[in-house]
């Protein structure tokens, strides 16, 4: 079991309010993923429900029970740290082995646990190796296998893919939302990469400015954004932004419509006009980068090759389907 | 500096500092071994010759010389051990956020700058003096007997005076050790349930286990060759009891006008602490590597 709830949890060191109210259900068995800019609150909102940092107000309720006043070996999560935090005078075996035996347990129980989680991440042959001894991405093994080990109601990783390269990056993400979903247990993952986010997640919490702004499916939010910020943040490249009378036209103070939701027309005279700035062929897609004058910039995606260049001129027509309206204030407007 | 023609510039570019230096230690060392195996007394002058080896059996059957080796050995090993089992909770303290900690730092540190002789003297008049010292007055407070240090304590004496002055370099350099350890790792242990002595044992002493060995190093160094203190304090006295090898070289060349001797028994002191080198890097040398 690992259901996690906050209700009305706030942080403030000093007069800096890092998070302002956070409420939030976790399922058991879901996998979370926290995403936002630097600075957003998410790690420590984190490690507020770690129990590394003390709450300045509301609750959290781990099965039922509010954790506030427990420690955090006592609130039964483990957590994956951006820098991995090994122990680096242990072997691989005394770092995933180190919550057991400082558990209590036997010898030998400790020896087949580490065995097992060992096993699960291909560990076998580095049992007993030194981390210094191990690539970037055993490392990161080790740090989830001291995490598994312990049979946690919840794993809790702190952006842990963040100091692997690209390629290695791709892989254990992969991993990790494999041994999630073979483990079934909660997991709560931070990052700052929305593609990590939109990959890993069953639910996202996007967190601005120690604010929840929204809570939801990958899908849902790319669909329905709930605000200006989401729609910004989720999304690759960025959802373009129009103010001005043609938001105006459509009840709206700003409308964003996503690069893959325009229309590239090479010589239509409808939609919206602009002179190519910087075309991108990455092949697989053709990104165009659109001076469309008193629009500002606009991004467009075209799947697949499309033979436009710098200086050529076209004409962008948004989906009308696809067209996310938002008010003064930042707020979605559904129709 | 990979070829051929930048080596040979760097080499001849050296010489003269590496030919200093070597001339510098090369020149002492070699008129100590001469001197060694003369008869050169101070209070005979104009009568040295040559006597081989003779002064080193006479050093080395010395009844001082086996008191004083023994005396070296107690007083390196005791402040050793005085200051790191001292300085690590102290470094741990430090390392705590407390009101006006560089001040406390500052405190701290300030017995390593004052001069051994110094120091010595303040020990001696101020603190340990049977009659008029700090420590005599607190004890007349308890109605007990002032300890007369020197007489009754003296390789204690000096012990404690040697400490004080070591301390603050052994706590100086595991608290920035300290201060290196990984936020994190201590975050991790915490998760894992350690307690703050479990964390202790099996996080912060194995990251300490290099500077300790640092410490250990560097103060043997220094340790072997204690000699302000002794000669402000007892003098090596009473009798033999604070005599370390230092101090009965220093004996021989100065009280007893025999330098060949001295010299002789400067030479054994080389051997001793290659020695004691040779046997610490094997013990607790491999911490260094990394």
């Amino acid at each position: 079991m690992g259901q996690i709830t906050l209700q009305g949890v706030q942080k403030s060191f000093g007069p800096v309010h890092i998070i302002k109210g956070a409420d939030l259900e976790i399922a058991d068995g879901s996998f979370v993923v926290f995403v936002g800019p630097s600075g957003c609150g998410k790690t420590t909102l984190l490690r507020l429900i770690a129990g590394l940092e003390d709450v300045s107000g509301g609750k959290i309720v781990i099965d039922g029970k509010n954790v506030v006043d427990t420690p955090p070996a006592k609130r039964g999560l483990s957590m994956v740290f951006q820098s991995y935090a090994l122990y680096p005078h242990m072997s691989v075996r005394g770092n995933i082995g180190f919550g057991l035996k400082m558990a209590g347990l036997a010898r030998d129980e400790i020896n087949r646990k580490v065995e097992a989680a060992a096993a699960t991440l291909n560990l076998t042959p580095y049992l007993d190796r030194k981390p210094r001894e191990l690539s970037g991405g055993q490392r990161q093994r080790v740090a989830i296998g001291r995490a598994i080990v312990r049979e946690p109601k919840a794993f809790l990783f702190d952006e842990p893919l963040s100091n692997l390269d690209a390629a290695l990056r791709v892989q254990m993400r992969i991993e990790v939302t494999r041994l999630q979903k073979q483990l079934g247990t909660t997991a709560i993952y931070v990052t700052h990469d929305q593609v990590e986010a939109m990959t890993m997640a069953d639910k996202i919490v996007v967190l601005n400015g120690g604010k929840i702004e929204q809570y939801g499916s990958p899908l849902e939010l790319y669909e329905r954004p709930a605000n200006l910020f989401v729609a910004g943040f989720i999304g690759s490249p960025k959802m373009n932004f129009v103010t001005g009378e043609l938001a105006l036209q459509r009840g709206a103070a700003t409308i964003g419509v996503r690069p893959e939701h325009l229309k590239i027309d090479r010589d239509g005279t409808g939609g919206w006009q602009g002179t190519i700035a910087v075309a991108e062929h990455l092949g697989s897609d053709t990104f165009l980068y659109v001076d469309a004058g008193p629009l500002g910039m606009l991004t467009a995606r075209y799947i697949g090759e499309l033979s436009l260049h710098a200086g050529d001129h076209v004409s962008l027509v948004p989906d009308p389907a696809r067209i996310h309206r938002f008010d003064a204030s930042g707020n979605a407007l559904r129709n | 500096m990979a070829t051929r023609q930048t080596q040979t510039l760097a080499r001849s570019l050296l010489t003269p500092a590496v030919g200093l230096l070597f001339i510098w230690m090369i020149v002492p060392l070699a008129l100590t071994i001469y001197f060694s195996t003369l008869h050169y007394s101070l209070l005979d002058p104009g009568s040295e010759s040559f006597i081989g080896l003779e002064n080193f059996r006479y050093f080395l059957t010395d009844p001082a010389f086996l008191a004083s080796l023994q005396n070296t050995l107690v007083l390196v090993g005791s402040v050793l051990a005085l200051t790191i089992l001292l300085g690590i909770p102290l470094a741990l303290l430090m390392d705590q956020p407390v009101i006006g900690r560089n001040f406390v730092r500052l405190m701290v540190i300030a017995p390593f700058f004052v001069m051994p002789t110094v120091s010595a003297l303040v020990w001696k008049n101020l603190l340990m003096h049977p009659v008029s010292g700090l420590f005599a007055w607190l004890a007349s407070l308890f109605h007990l007997t002032p300890i007369d240090w020197f007489n009754d304590l003296p390789l204690f004496a000096v012990i404690l005076i040697v400490t004080w002055q070591w301390l603050p370099f052994a706590t100086l350099i595991l608290l920035t050790a300290l201060q290196s350890l990984d936020e994190e790792q201590k975050e991790a242990a915490e998760m894992d349930g350690a307690s703050a002595v479990s964390t202790f044992i099996y996080i912060t002493l194995p990251h300490l286990a290099r500077p300790i060995t640092v410490v250990i190093l560097i103060e043997t160094i220094f340790l072997l060759t204690v000699f302000a203190e002794i000669y402000v304090t007892t003098g090596g006295g009473p009798g033999l009891s604070t005599t370390n090898i230092a101090f009965l070289i220093y004996s021989q060349a100065l009280i007893q006008f025999d330098v060949g001797s001295a010299s002789a028994g400067g030479l054994v002191a080389v051997v001793i602490a290659n020695v004691v080198a040779f046997f610490l890097v094997r013990i607790v040398g491999r911490n260094l590597e990394a």
